[in-house]
């Protein structure tokens, strides 16, 4: 007989040792169990090419919350996030568009393409801040149910308002449009400029089954620029050794707390008595008892695989089904001989170390979209990929580098049927001479190319369509709707059952913030002190 | 101060114009309502397109107007007359398995019976969300901050309809107001027509497709119909002229004086107030409150002029989103056409061409890119089979809203026009063989054609797309929501305002609400202005 | 197409002049230029200004040049002062609002005459700018690097130029300005400054600056002339009573949080609101905080002792009531002076406060609680200023 664990957290990735790691803090004697055999989940850095680290699923880290990495001394436990500044856009004609994260130097090149727009920016450098301010408050609490009237629901619902109310009647008419607006609207409402819209559009649909004509992209850009590094909001950086630096540092921290690994162990199946999680069972037929179990799996996952239909009530079962959680991405990770050269930059240009993408403008960008509507992948991809080994000295031997290059839009099918091995390779072909378009000597540098689809990331990673958020950022599944309405407070329908992922609130792009919320809801359901921080004041 | 001879000029005899002064006028105020056109009605007007065929120049149904409103004004008294109600949607399939959709039923040989009844959960569940936007529409919408206690009770009471949605319904509104109509409908229906059909109704006139988030919104927006009686959608006698000279008849009873050709260019202020209106002709009209029934790009642009307005505002209303998409087709015919599978019947109910939302979808495509769909969805009426005076003996006339056919076209739309015709006349031939053969003349509005004869910027017919980032607290636009204008005496009384477009006559009616509530408060006002003096 | 290099730091028209004056090599950074924040010694620099003559580069300075038939008529709705009272040849003081009647900046405006205006500020405009002109005839031009700028100011400024030939110059009035040959072109001399002493500023176009540099330099020889940088004119505006943008209040436009821009009421300069002119931007906002009052006040105050009050709590009795935003000992005054936002009601000529200020010496800080009082006007302003023919010292 097992020993019994008084909790069991499914999936090792960064929510679930975020949780798991404030649990064992707190004194109880907790079990994470990982299907494959590294952990971190989509938070890993890989040697897939020898001497070659690949941050190969997330690849920059910016919205993990300060306070958990401070709290849970994951710098002492081995992380450490290098900020990088900027980013750059290469044009079809040549030209490029850097955006330098110094103000001047930034308003200069942006006044090399329009004086009106490089002094619009302040503008709306400051209104998007505005936004950010409101939200990220939010980012470490429970959110409120609005259809409660049980005390701490409205406490909470009151908190939420009074952000709101402190707006002011426009302010606050200002935050609506703000939030229901297409991304490539509220940019016209700023600029002039094709590539400096293109440019700040990609981060209203990076992970997102949307275009930037479509209204709620402006709130998906908010969700990229409400991190922060060492307090620079909206800043990004790299972890050194990769992202699988984060989830070390997750795994080192909960250890010392006396926590408890095992990888290579599938959970098959929550095991249910009496409406009340009691355990799980793995894929080798073992049973391993606790009084709880947290699931760090998408609710897709959760619901519909590793739990039985029979133990749930129905409306959860039709409300994971309508969950969305859209495949819209790929992933290149390449090993390359030596640093490519860009079309317009020099190789020691600043520019070089940030994200770079190719665009001209939103329409472009748009038309991609289309193609993933009609389940293909599009022959013009938008990209955001990254050179770390010029900054990191452990991703690649010296004088080699690595390359991440994100890749949108790649449908979760194609045309309603799987992907295959060629569709990969073509999939691949695609970027790379997409790529190569704008940089002449990249082809001939490349040692080794990993190609991942939607396919490959919900295999090897075990998020459902390759969803890098494990569910779209839409309304629908936002705040108190994510996952669904009636259980976006990290409790699942039956006792002593819980949710971490970042299928719930405030959602993915390795926050930790969804495992650290829900640990405090267990801590409460516990009766124990809470341990998880509040979020840092900004006034 | 000015011996003005009336207390209000409405710029403009659109129906919201209308209904303002009716309701002005029947609270005693002298009114005077100045309209460009000949004829009354802006957008709500029937025209002779061809020798003895006449038709509903802009909108074709009426589905939404308010029925306090027909009551208060006494329209029946007036002339308001319909040819035809509660006709049901007809989708029409490429192989005649059409699918009839009511608001009791969906029938359609194609059809699972799961949805037929999901249809129906479906309907009676919108209608209880409508009906909460319908309450929000029959009033200022209110100020959430800064509100009087009239806007803090509405609030309340929106809040308390909503509870009283009762805990799921109420979870589900919250989910689904801010989403795309597309996933709603997968998630509810199977058949892929049925859900084009319905999703037809959430982007018709506006900049969207089904999968556009927001198009939720839009779809509520349309159902307020059925919430304020509308079973369907009805056809005027006479077409919607008569409903306008309905209007301005009942206007005209209660004192209000109309002007037709009588183009305003100019709406008159001082730094601080509206003085009145300036005619065409030179012509001065003092007032001291000036309704505009113009779209608010017009009023602020046109009529009043950037350079009287502070930075802020012309920010704003530079902001407002309004390029149509809906072109209008008008077909006069020698003979009845002969929809396949259709009886005569059938054949006059709302006849819609909408395949699926996928292909919905690319044609929307072909608008974010200036280009007009080769697939357009089309909302067809032959209002001749209900009334035989729109066309000679035995002759019909076909109508149809196009969609989508951008404003903003790549190309000059007068030099693809007529192919465009073609293209659509063959769309509907697809369904209606020979129908090509039965035409006597036709006419094309493209949105280019109908912001030059119905005064309609970017010849959009919302007055703004109805998006929710242009609806309620946002509409027209944020500091400018409750009918009166950032310029004292200074109103907005058309689609533009709340509860935006569609013939409802909401915004006529809570605007003149508000221009009588004001002129009230300002009495106090000027009383305490006279203290501090 | 211009490469990447072209993004570097700017230098001005003269910083080949500038850089070998600079023995300190102390920089700062000002709008994307290299600026000195001192050349020789800041004292020496602050009373060169107040004794002699003291020369400031400000060609970094945003410049936009505003011409088209409706010019005057657009920026009477841009400014909140009446722009019609500042004749050709004119240079007036001038402040712009937002709608919410927030100020986004202040600036001078030069009338050329007949349409043709120059806008130079400390902060950028030009999205603003173009937004308010829909509706008018008017081209704006970013014209930052079209021309450099020297201020020259001192006692003995007049005199300089007059030495440098620069005839008739001693009649140009305060606020004045005039056209001089110079060297196959032509500069442009405005009575203008930050310093409130006798001043100007000399305008020339980039390929004649250096020369203009020299011949100022050669002339200014005998009559006590020094280049000032930054840290000089700090303490010069302080004691001048001058505000400055982003130090004594948040540009409008660029404020995140809420509540923290401030009218011209709040700062002081409801001198420059004119609701007689008809429509400007802000008006009617103005109007109302004018009939319902002002939240806060912005005020001189004169501290005791000799600590500058920088970032200090002002208390009334035990309670806070406002904040200290810019602070100096000012050595010609020989006083303490801060310039500070407080609530309203505290603005009162002569209302005894305090400042809590924090002061450290030798790595021992103190805290101090210090008396001081609201004071109507700058602590220095010299008759100099005003006078015509202006003094030679």
């Amino acid at each position: 007989m097992n020993k019994r664990y008084d909790a069991i957290v499914i999936g090792a990735g960064h929510n679930g040792l975020t949780n798991a790691a404030y649990l064992a803090k707190s004194g109880l004697d907790v079990l994470v169990l990982e299907k494959n055999s590294y952990i971190g989940g989509a938070t890993v850095s890989r040697e897939l090419h020898q001497d070659w680290l690949y941050s190969n699923c997330s690849y920059v880290c910016s919205l993990l919350r300060p306070e958990i990495t401070r709290d849970l001394e994951l710098p002492r436990h081995g992380l450490q996030v290098v900020p990088y500044g900027g980013s750059v856009s290469f044009c079809s004609n040549g030209d490029y568009f850097g955006d330098y994260p110094d103000h001047e130097r930034q308003y200069r090149e942006i006044a090399r393409h329009s004086i009106r727009d490089a002094n619009a920016y302040e503008r709306y450098e400051a209104d998007v801040m505005k936004q950010t301010r409101l939200i990220r408050p939010f980012l470490l609490r429970t959110p409120p149910d609005p259809v409660s009237l049980k005390p701490r629901d409205l406490k909470e619902m009151k908190y939420l308002m009074d952000a709101f109310a402190d707006l002011g009647e426009e302010g606050l008419a200002d935050t609506l449009r703000f939030w229901t607006m297409s991304i490539a609207d509220y940019l016209n409402e700023y600029f002039e400029t094709d590539v400096i819209k293109a440019h700040l559009a990609g981060s209203g649909i990076i992970g997102t089954a949307l275009g930037v004509y479509s209204p709620g992209t402006a709130y998906v850009l908010l969700h990229h620029y409400m991190g922060d590094v060492d307090g620079t909001v909206g800043a990004w950086g790299f972890a050194r050794g990769g992202m699988g630096a984060v989830s070390d540092a997750l795994a080192s921290s909960f250890r010392s707390f006396g926590g408890e690994i095992r990888v290579d162990s599938e959970v098959e199946q929550i095991i249910v008595k009496g409406n009340k999680a009691v355990g799980v069972a793995l894929s080798s037929g073992e049973e391993i008892a606790a009084n709880i179990v947290v699931s760090n799996l998408d609710p897709k996952r959760t619901f519909l695989n590793i739990m039985d239909e029979k133990d749930l009530p129905s409306d959860v079962v039709s409300k994971a089904r309508n969950f969305k959680i859209r495949g819209s991405s790929g992933k290149l990770n390449i090993a390359l001989d030596g640093l490519p050269t860009f079309n317009g930059i020099p190789k020691n240009s600043p520019l070089m170390q940030t994200d770079m993408h190719m665009l001209d403008s939103l329409e472009r960008m748009e038309r991609a979209y289309d193609d993933w509507k009609d389940g293909a992948w599009s022959a013009d991809p938008y990209v955001d990929m990254l050179i770390p080994s010029q900054v990191d000295p452990t991703m690649a031997p010296p004088g080699k580098h690595m390359m991440t290059v994100f890749v949108q839009y790649a449908p979760p099918q194609i045309n309603g049927r799987d992907w295959t091995d060629e569709d990969r390779d073509a999939f691949g072909k695609t970027v790379i001479d997409q790529i190569a378009n704008y940089s002449p000597d990249f082809k001939d540098l490349i040692l080794h190319c990993e190609v991942r689809t939607p396919r490959e990331i919900e295999n090897e990673v075990g998020l459902t369509e390759g969803n890098i958020f494990m569910g779209e950022l839409t309304f629908d599944q936002l705040l108190f709707n994510r996952p669904f309405p009636g259980y976006a407070q990290y409790r699942g329908p039956i006792s002593g059952m819980y949710m971490c992922s970042s299928g719930t609130h405030p959602g993915g792009g390795v926050m930790a913030a969804p495992g650290a919320n829900a640990a405090r809801e267990i801590l409460a359901d516990l009766k124990r002190p809470n341990l998880v921080p509040e979020a840092y004041a900004d006034d | 101060m000015t011996n003005a001879r009336y207390d209000v000029v409405i710029v403009g005899a659109g129906h919201n114009g209308l209904i303002c002064a009716a309701y002005l006028a029947k609270a005693g105020r002298k009114v005077l309502v100045l309209e460009r056109n000949e004829q009354v009605g802006g957008a709500a007007v029937t025209h002779e397109f061809s020798d003895g065929f006449r038709v509903s120049s802009c909108a074709q149904w009426l589905y939404q107007f308010n029925p306090n409103i027909r009551a208060e004004l006494k329209l029946d008294q007036y002339g308001y007359e319909l040819a035809a109600e509660n006709l049901s949607t007809i989708a029409l399939s490429a192989d005649s398995n059409h699918l009839t959709l009511s608001s009791a039923e969906l029938n359609g040989a194609s059809v699972t019976e799961s949805d037929k009844k999901a249809y129906q959960l479906f309907i009676k569940k919108m209608l209880k969300f409508s009906g909460i936007l319908a309450k929000a529409s029959e009033r200022r919408i209110p100020k959430l901050l800064e509100g009087d206690w009239g806007d803090r009770f509405a609030l309340f009471k929106l809040g308390l309809d909503m509870k009283l949605l009762g805990k799921e319904d109420m979870q589900d509104l919250l989910r689904i107001a801010l989403i795309n109509i597309y996933d709603v409908l997968q998630e509810n229906f199977d058949n892929d027509l049925l859900k084009a059909a319905l999703s037809l109704d959430a982007t018709l006139g506006t900049h969207m497709g089904p999968r556009s988030p927001n198009t939720v919104f839009s779809f509520l927006h349309r159902r307020l119909g059925e919430v304020f009686g509308f079973n369907g959608v009805s056809v005027v006698k006479g077409g919607m002229s008569t409903l306008s000279q309905a209007l301005a008849n009942a206007a005209t009873a209660n004192g209000v004086e109309i002007k037709t050709a009588m183009p305003v260019s100019r709406i008159n202020s001082t730094a601080d107030q509206v003085t009145g209106v300036t005619l065409a002709n030179d012509e001065v009209i003092e007032a001291s409150t000036v309704v505009s029934n113009a779209d608010p790009k017009t009023t602020f642009k046109s009529l009043l002029g950037f350079p009287k307005l502070e930075t802020g505002i012309i920010r704003r209303v530079s902001n407002i989103r309004m390029q149509g998409n809906v072109a209008k087709l008008h077909l006069a015919l020698d003979s009845l056409p002969q929809f396949d599978g259709l009886d005569e019947n059938q054949s006059g109910q709302r006849l819609i061409i909408v395949s699926t939302m996928d292909a919905m979808e690319r044609a929307f495509n072909s608008a974010k890119y200036g280009e007009y769909s080769p697939q357009p969805v089309m909302d067809i009426s032959i209002p001749t089979l209900h009334d035989k005076t729109l066309a000679p003996e035995g002759k019909h006339v076909l109508s149809a809203l196009v969609q989508y056919a951008p404003y903003k076209l790549t190309q000059d739309w007068g030099s693809v026009k007529e192919n465009y015709a073609q293209l659509l006349v063959e769309r509907i031939g697809k369904f209606a063989p020979g129908i090509e053969d039965q035409i006597l003349s036709r006419e094309l509005l493209t949105p280019v054609d109908l912001e030059r004869e119905f005064h309609l910027t970017g010849g959009h017919w919302h007055h703004g797309e109805i998006s929710l980032d242009q609806i309620m607290m946002t509409r027209p636009f944020p500091g400018a929501t409750q009918y009166a204008m950032p310029l004292t005496g200074l109103y907005l009384c058309g689609a533009g305002a709340h509860p935006g477009g569609g013939v409802m006559g909401l915004a006529g009616k809570n605007s003149a609400q508000e221009i009588l509530r004001s002129n009230r408060s300002k009495t106090n006002l000027a009383g305490k202005k006279e203290n501090v003096a | 197409m211009r490469s990447h290099d072209e993004t570097m730091m700017l230098q001005t028209p003269f910083h080949s002049r500038v850089a070998k004056a600079c023995e300190l090599n102390q920089w700062d950074e000002w709008k994307g230029y290299t600026t000195p924040a001192a050349y020789t010694e800041v004292e020496q620099e602050y009373f060169a200004v107040r004794n002699s003559t003291g020369v400031f580069d400000l060609s970094p300075m945003t410049k936009y040049r505003i011409t088209g038939a409706d010019a005057e008529l657009y920026l009477n709705k841009v400014m909140t002062r009446d722009v019609r009272k500042i004749n050709p040849d004119r240079v007036g003081y001038t402040i712009w609002c937002n709608d919410a009647g927030q100020v986004m900046d202040d600036g001078t405006l030069f009338n050329f005459g007949e349409n043709n205006y120059r806008l130079c500020s400390y902060t950028r405009v030009m999205d603003w700018l173009q937004w308010s002109a829909m509706g008018f005839d008017v081209e704006i031009i970013d014209e930052t690097a079209d021309f450099g700028a020297l201020a020259v100011q001192g006692p003995t400024s007049c005199a300089v130029l007059k030495a440098m030939g620069f005839k008739g110059i001693e009649k140009l009035k305060p606020f004045g300005m005039s056209h001089f040959p110079f060297e196959d072109a032509e500069v442009m001399i405005s009575r203008t400054g930050f310093t409130g002493d006798l001043g100007y500023e000399l305008w020339v176009e980039p390929p004649k600056a250096i020369t203009l540099w020299d011949r100022l330099f050669d002339a200014g020889s005998n009559l006590g002339i020094r280049a000032i940088g930054g840290n000089a004119l700090e303490m010069v505006r302080i004691e001048a009573g001058f505000l400055q943008a982003g130090v004594d209040f948040v540009p409008a436009e660029e404020t995140v949080r809420v509540g923290r821009s401030r009218s011209p009421f709040e700062l002081g300069l409801g001198w420059l609101v004119d609701f007689d002119k008809g429509v400007f931007n802000g008006r009617q906002a103005l109007l109302k905080e004018k009939r319902e009052g002002s939240r806060y006040a912005f005020v001189f105050l004169d501290v005791e002792g000799n600590k500058p009050a920088e970032h200090s709590f002002i208390l009334k009795g035990n309670k806070e009531i406002g904040t200290v935003t810019s602070a100096a000992w000012c050595p010609t005054a020989k006083s303490n002076i801060a310039f500070a936002q407080i609530e309203s009601k505290y603005a009162n000529s002569g209302e005894n406060l305090t400042a809590e200020i924090y002061y450290q010496t030798e790595l021992k800080w103190t805290r101090l609680l210090a008396k001081c009082r609201v004071i109507d006007s700058p602590v220095f302003s010299s008759p100099k200023r005003r006078q015509t023919p202006a003094p030679d010292f």
